[in-house]
């Protein structure tokens, strides 16, 4: 290969690197092993990893450990779902499309919209097409964004409101609540509000007021939401909200570390020619038998160019699938049962843990789904490295995202957390706050 | 394939009408012809200022869609709403049912400078 390429010598190829830079000799690399070897190798490596199989979890904050039926592996997996991308073509593709039609069809029911998409790749990308619509349909830029709207979202926002498409201007969180009076006072050239159902500390948004203060002003209003809440809260769609999107991930897709993840995105139908991404519609043959197939196409980038609304061209296939047969599993009234015990049992964790001396609920009695914020009474981060020595993981310290809250910590409770895992985790909480207990004179100054 | 006489051209394959201070804007029975079966229609909102030869629109065929470019600069008085529930119109009657818009001129010497009826089949000969 290096005499067709002219090159008389491999080093000549480094000549441009200095010598001081180069390796000198051989690669300092460990000596080769056989396959079995390294897969042994692999498996040690992984049994220091705290996972939810073996640790209990309590981590949420966008990611849910929710119970994922055996079946539904089974499913996703035959070979005749195996594709590498999103079927144009309609002659080959029928059990795909149906299952994307039925997909659709199941978000739209659960948001309370009219028209879903074929799914986004996340909920964070489903914020920022939602947020290109808003700018698309109203032709303004400015938008407020609750800061009840989960952080990594927010980022990813921004990252895309750099490219100059919209700006964004946060609403802070009154009691773990957004307030509707800076969306009331953001005058007429407002393009959307974006907010969250429940939002990111586990608050239940007055969701019709939203949409009531940004319909006022003549804004979008842009809802997230969490599809297993959808199941017992009122979907924004039926309070007139003009975006629905969220991150399907809690319906029958594992955490795997955050990701890969899949977004879901429902809109009203009078403005479907907007809608970002694929759309599988139904249709008859030319024999009267009916059919999926592509539909709407001309919205998209391959044909409408740089003036579609979305640069997406495609939709998260697989994990679209898992959350369609994880819906058909279990049912509308399988998952209503997963909302209400995700519901139960986090209250009886919040009533429990708020007996514990020096521990408060930090958003009091502000109504909230299957996640809430403690207040401890010290920095929150120790109890949960604590914690994860005693097999517990225990929540997501909020100093991750907002440094002046050190002692808050985020706690997500789903139905698979049976009654002696909750009473384990007060019990490790009690017995932890016993030894980081205030002062009597702290805890008279904190307000209770 | 039908260029009336009476009709302006642009070379984008809109026609134009001139009726009074106003104008009237469809694209011609060649432009429907090469599109193929139309199924949406965007118009602007009455109200909104076009510009000359700047797209004021879309229109989407079944695997398709093109631009709509203002022969005149102007307001837009009047849209087909009848496109809205009938976009094929714009393939069964280009230069009648399947109009798009009323534009309020701003100066009828832009119309003089579009094509004529003759000139714009000229456009279409290095086509056909």
């Amino acid at each position: 290969m290096l005499e067709r390429i002219g090159v008389p010598r491999d080093e000549d190829l480094w000549a441009s690197i200095p010598a001081e830079f180069r390796v000198q000799g051989p690669l300092p690399l460990p000596a080769p092993l056989a396959e079995y070897e390294i897969a042994r190798r692999f498996e040690q490596w992984g049994e220091r990893n705290a996972d939810a199989g073996r640790y209990t979890c309590f981590l949420g904050g966008g990611i849910y450990d929710h119970f994922i039926p055996a079946a539904l592996r089974s499913i996703v997996s035959r070979s005749e779902y195996a594709t590498a991308y999103t079927p144009y073509q309609p002659e080959v593709a029928q059990g795909t499309l149906q299952v994307i039609f039925e997909y659709q069809s199941m978000i739209r029911e659960l948001t309370g919209m009219e028209v879903a998409n074929a799914s986004l790749y996340d909920g964070a990308t489903a914020a920022v097409e939602a947020a290109h619509f808003a700018a698309g349909a109203t032709g303004r830029k400015r938008m407020l964004c609750s800061a009840g709207v989960h952080p990594h979202t927010r980022e990813v926002l921004r990252t895309y409101a750099s490219a100059g498409g919209f700006h964004l201007e946060e609403i802070a969180l009154e009691n773990g609540r957004t307030p509707v009076g800076p969306i009331a006072k953001a005058g007429t050239e407002l393009a959307a509000v974006i907010w969250s159902q429940p939002n990111f500390e586990g608050v239940v948004e007055d969701g019709a007021a939203l949409t009531k203060a940004a319909h006022d002003i003549g804004a979008y209003s842009l809802a997230g939401a969490d599809p297993v809440a959808l199941a017992v809260l009122r979907p924004p769609g039926h309070d007139g909200a003009d975006v629905v999107f969220g991150e399907g991930q809690p319906l029958g897709v594992p955490m795997t570390y955050g990701g890969p993840l899949v977004g879901f995105f429902a809109i009203r139908k009078a403005q479907v020619r907007r809608l970002p991404g694929r759309l599988a519609g139904v249709t008859v043959d030319l024999d009267g038998k009916r059919g999926y197939v592509l539909t709407l196409q001309t919205r998209e980038q391959h044909i409408r160019r740089e003036r579609a609304t979305s640069n997406i061209c495609t939709n998260q296939g697989l994990m679209a699938l898992a959350n369609t047969v994880y819906l058909a599993l279990l049912g509308a009234e399988g998952l209503k049962d997963v909302a209400t015990q995700c519901l139960e049992r986090a209250h009886y964790l919040a009533d429990r843990v708020r007996e514990i001396p020096g521990i408060t609920l930090a958003h009091g009695d502000a109504p909230f789904f299957r996640e809430f914020v403690i207040r401890l009474p010290a920095p929150a981060e120790s109890f949960t490295r604590w914690a994860v020595d005693r097999k517990i993981l225990a929540g997501i310290p909020l100093a991750k995202f907002d440094r002046s809250r050190p002692n808050d910590l985020l706690v997500a409770v789903t139905e698979k957390r049976s009654k002696e895992d909750l009473d384990r985790y007060v019990e490790a909480l009690a017995s932890w706050a016993k030894s980081h207990a205030k002062s009597p004179k702290e805890e008279a100054a904190c307000p209770s | 394939m039908n260029v009336p006489r009476e009709l302006r051209y642009t070379k984008e394959h809109e026609w134009i009408r001139v009726e009074g201070g106003e104008a009237v804007v469809g694209v011609t029975d060649y432009a429907q012809g090469e599109l193929g079966d139309v199924i949406f229609v965007e118009l602007p909102a009455p109200g909104s200022k076009v510009t000359y030869m700047k797209p004021f629109g879309t229109i989407d065929a079944v695997k398709t869609v093109s631009d709509l470019f203002a022969p005149v600069t102007g307001e837009i008085v009047a849209v087909n709403g009848a496109l809205k529930d009938d976009p094929a119109l714009v393939n069964r009657s280009p230069y009648k049912d399947g109009w798009m818009v009323r534009i309020r001129l701003e100066s009828a010497d832009e119309v003089n400078a579009l094509l004529s009826a003759e000139d714009y089949e000229k456009t279409l000969g290095a086509h056909a």
